[in-house]
């Protein structure tokens, strides 16, 4: 098995096998492969970048080029079992729309996204004044596709305002599993899993 | 297999037909020249149908009968290539309503001992797909592995699982689109006047003087070929540079009408050589059928309606400098096939060149059709 980034290995190994997924900002189609050959989805992918789209469909996958912010609601309602956005929702112009968006193409939806309320990127700010670059956040402010910074904390409330059920969450610091409770100051990374 | 004169470079088959066209009328007998590459495998699963273009014809991977230039896809088809004869059954039949040995306006009518002209019933893509099958049923292939086109070959592509939705498992739509806009009706009648106002063109009925409106067929190519470039791409390969005299002087301002720059000394050749090798009538049919392509209108006017009952995946890639098809057209088609939640595949590749992008050599198109061809059935 190729190793998948740690947020989407979370997210391989909770997919259903057998079930219908929308890969929003798929790449070059990394965990799509992986949930084809290995867990029988029928997996389908939306990229912005030509050269990650020509990639995933030089491996057979299913991707159409396009932009998160503007091609989902060429989607059909209810079309997808899952609809999957990984470390996508911050580079997005319009996050509360594309988190709408996702719960009413997929049943359920999993989000993942770099947690910039992580210790390491407040130290940054705090001592250094300067906005971080962190091994997660690797571009400085003028070069970064973020440019909606998201915290855990700030996720789950807007997931409350939206009225959106946490149906699972997974915090990550580096590849190992931290706990929920403390996990906005110590996940560097969230998985969520959403239904309405 | 190999012994079958079925098989092989320039085959020609008279199919007793009738073949209904969709404007009523009945085209019988059929004929069709096409060309097979390859070894059509044990359970006839390994074809691959390619559609040609407006201008095209059956030589897609072969030296063309009449200029000698070879095929005109070799770049997509060929012993290591995405479309390998040594892997697939590749079958390219000439479009009816062309002169490469389809019927056509200079067939024969059989009703009256002479070619058809105008009399030649006007036909639609769709009806150039049902003339394949009709091949197809003559090759002995039930099933496509893949339909593969550009341009109008995209629409035929495109027509192909709409029209036959259990008969192909494959579709790869190139620098194509769903319909022809007003802009594109628009072009394509300049062409058609320019022909018909040759006064040689006679009412169509120009054959038995053997003298054809070539002047008219030319200017038509020439607007045509124009949508075929992107203003880039003739700004890099002549700006505004002037066309060397004969005698090897170097060109200036004639102060009169001679072809002084090289992009008209450039469109003049595009023309003349193509009235050599084309027919003006079959022009003007196949000009046509573009214009009347509409698939959506074929089905209700909802494109998702011509994909609801094919199980076919599709690969639909459009090039940025492609200003006679768009990418907002192939976005089109994607959106219709996510609606009908069929397995699509899109890319926007980027060149300088034009619509002509997709004859000409792009590793990335290469690449993408390779993939995309070598997974599932």
């Amino acid at each position: 098995m190729t190793e998948l980034r740690p947020d989407l290995a979370v997210i391989a190994r909770n997919v259903a096998a057998g079930s219908r997924i929308l890969d929003i900002g798929c790449g070059d189609g990394a965990l799509m492969a992986v949930l084809r050959d290995e867990h029988g989805v029928d997996a389908r992918g939306l990229e912005i970048d030509p050269d990650n789209v020509a990639a995933a469909v030089s491996r057979g996958l299913s991707v159409v080029q396009g932009d998160a912010d503007t091609d989902l609601a060429d989607y059909p309602d209810q079309s997808f079992d899952y609809a999957i956005l990984s470390q996508t929702l911050q580079t997005s112009t319009r996050p509360r729309v594309v988190l709408d968006d996702l719960l009413r193409i997929g049943r359920r939806a999993f989000v993942s996204f770099p947690n910039f309320a992580h210790w390491r990127v407040r130290l940054s700010l705090l001592w250094g004044g300067r906005m971080p670059v962190t091994r997660l956040l690797p571009e400085r402010w003028y070069d970064t596709p973020n440019i909606h910074h998201v915290t855990i904390d700030d996720f789950r409330a807007l997931l409350g305002e939206r009225g959106i059920t946490v149906e699972k969450s997974w915090f990550l610091s580096g590849d190992k599993q931290t706990g929920s409770a403390a996990a906005n100051l110590f996940a560097e990374h969230a998985v969520f899993l959403l239904s309405r | 297999m190999s012994s079958d004169p079925r098989f092989g470079l320039r085959r020609h088959v008279t199919l007793p037909g009738p073949l209904a066209l969709d404007s009523g009328a009945s085209l019988s007998p059929v004929e069709i020249g096409y060309e097979t590459y390859g070894t059509l495998n044990e359970d006839a699963s390994n074809a691959v149908l390619i559609c040609h273009a407006l201008t095209g014809d059956q030589h897609v991977a072969s030296d063309h009968p009449i200029t000698g230039k070879p095929g005109w896809w070799t770049r997509m088809i060929g012993p290591g290539k995405p479309i390998d004869p040594a892997r697939h059954f590749i079958i390219c039949s000439n479009v009816i309503g062309s002169c490469m040995g389809s019927s056509g306006p200079a067939t024969i009518d059989p009703a009256t001992g002479e070619p058809f002209g105008m009399a030649f019933p006007v036909i639609t893509i769709r009806d150039m797909v049902r003339a394949q099958a009709m091949l197809l049923d003559h090759l002995g292939i039930r099933r496509l592995q893949a339909v593969v086109g550009g341009s109008m070959g995209g629409m035929q592509a495109l027509s192909w699982p709409a029209t036959f939705p259990t008969r192909v498992g494959a579709v790869v739509v190139i620098a194509s689109t769903s319909r022809h806009s007003a802009q594109n009706i628009a072009y394509h009648e300049v062409g058609r006047q320019a022909i018909m106002a040759d006064p040689k063109w006679r009412g169509g009925d120009y054959y038995a003087a053997n003298d054809p409106p070539s002047a008219g067929l030319a200017v038509a190519r020439m607007a045509a070929h124009i949508t075929y470039l992107s203003e880039a791409g003739l700004t890099e390969k002549f700006g505004r540079r002037f066309q060397a005299r004969e005698g090897g002087e170097a060109g200036a301002k004639s102060f009169g009408f001679d072809a002084d720059f090289q992009v008209e000394s450039y469109l003049r050749h595009q023309g003349l050589s193509f009235s050599d090798r084309f027919d003006a009538n079959s022009y003007l049919y196949i000009t046509r059928a573009l214009d009347y392509f509409d698939l959506a209108e074929e089905h209700g006017g909802m494109l998702a309606g011509a994909f609801r009952d094919t199980q076919a995946r599709f690969c639909v890639v459009s090039f940025d400098s492609d200003w006679l098809y768009p990418t907002r057209e192939s976005r089109t088609i994607v959106k219709a096939l996510n609606a009908a939640g069929r397995h699509v595949s899109f890319v926007e590749l980027s060149s300088p060149f034009g619509h002509d992008a997709f004859l000409l050599d792009s590793p990335e198109l290469n690449r993408v059709i390779d993939g995309f061809l070598r997974t599932g059935g």
